[in-house]
């Protein structure tokens, strides 16, 4: 186990560094919501009202902020999966692999926080009018 | 363990006909699951709201279509062979003694294998089928 940390903390050149740490987090993270996620499609036969409870759960405003946890940890991962499938089949892009690191950050971005704000629209939705209604007298 | 050095995942192994399938294997499903993972991800959170994928919705809607229902096996079956690889790798790193790193990774097998059964069977068994063929 701490030769395990040992090697995901040894300092081995930055961004590698820490590409590899987020892809072994996120990929685990995204396993365990596997496991969840098989189980839970899985009442959908065996006993839909239990599913249909699970999904008032996802539903909920603690359930959205953990799916845009989920969307983030299965977007880094496929991004820097990405860059790690390019490198493997051109060795040459290794000279590029800082850039590949900067574009896949880019698109997470891009392609993330448009995703987050739709995931979490009811909950930032209901704090618009609450927030105008103190900053504006009146309105609400 | 070899690694690349610049991205730190794992080297194509140089050794045994087993790793280097293994090898191409977690990244043919990989190239797989960036295109079903991330549309079924955007499919359930973007185009349609979690609020609204009742059971009684995916057995009238979603699974109502051949389509969707081979699309989500597809899925299934990419995403259980790239996660039992990809975490048979990090238990490995982790569990080094023998004899515990055989029984961590038969737990991790044998949850595969359960999960391929359950999420099969209820993907060939959920009726719906029947919406789609009296449309």
């Amino acid at each position: 186990m701490s030769r395990y940390l040992g090697l995901a903390f040894t300092y081995r050149g930055g961004a590698g560094s820490w590409a590899y740490v987020l892809h072994r987090l996120s990929g685990i993270g995204v396993w365990l919501f596997i496991v969840l996620h098989v189980l839970d499609i899985w009442l959908v036969g065996a006993n839909a009202e239990a599913y249909d409870e699970i999904l008032a759960f996802y539903a909920s405003p603690a359930g959205r902020v953990m799916e845009t946890l989920l969307g983030a940890a299965l977007l880094y991962h496929a991004l820097n999966g990405m860059r790690i499938l390019l490198i493997d089949l051109w060795p040459s892009l290794t000279r590029w692999h800082r850039q590949l690191w900067w574009l896949s950050w880019i698109l997470f971005f891009g392609l993330g926080v448009p995703g987050a704000l739709i995931i979490l629209k009811p909950i930032w939705q209901g704090l618009i009018p609450a927030v105008a209604g103190l900053v504006i007298p009146g309105v609400r | 363990m070899a690694y690349n050095p610049i991205t730190r995942a794992r080297a194509k192994p140089s050794g045994g006909r087993g790793e280097t399938l293994v090898w191409y294997l977690t990244r043919l499903s990989a190239v797989a699951l960036f295109v079903l993972a991330l549309s079924h991800f955007s499919i359930t959170h973007f185009v349609f709201d979690p609020s609204e994928q009742t059971a009684e919705w995916i057995r009238e809607n979603r699974w109502s279509s051949l389509v969707w229902r081979s699309f989500d096996w597809l899925m299934l079956m990419m995403v259980l062979l790239h996660s039992a690889l990809g975490m048979r790798t990090v238990l490995s790193d982790i569990v080094t003694r023998p004899r515990a790193r055989m029984l961590v990774l038969s737990g991790l097998y044998i949850l595969t294998i359960i999960l391929f059964v359950l999420g099969s069977a209820v993907v060939f068994t959920l009726p719906g089928m029947e919406v789609a063929a009296a449309r």
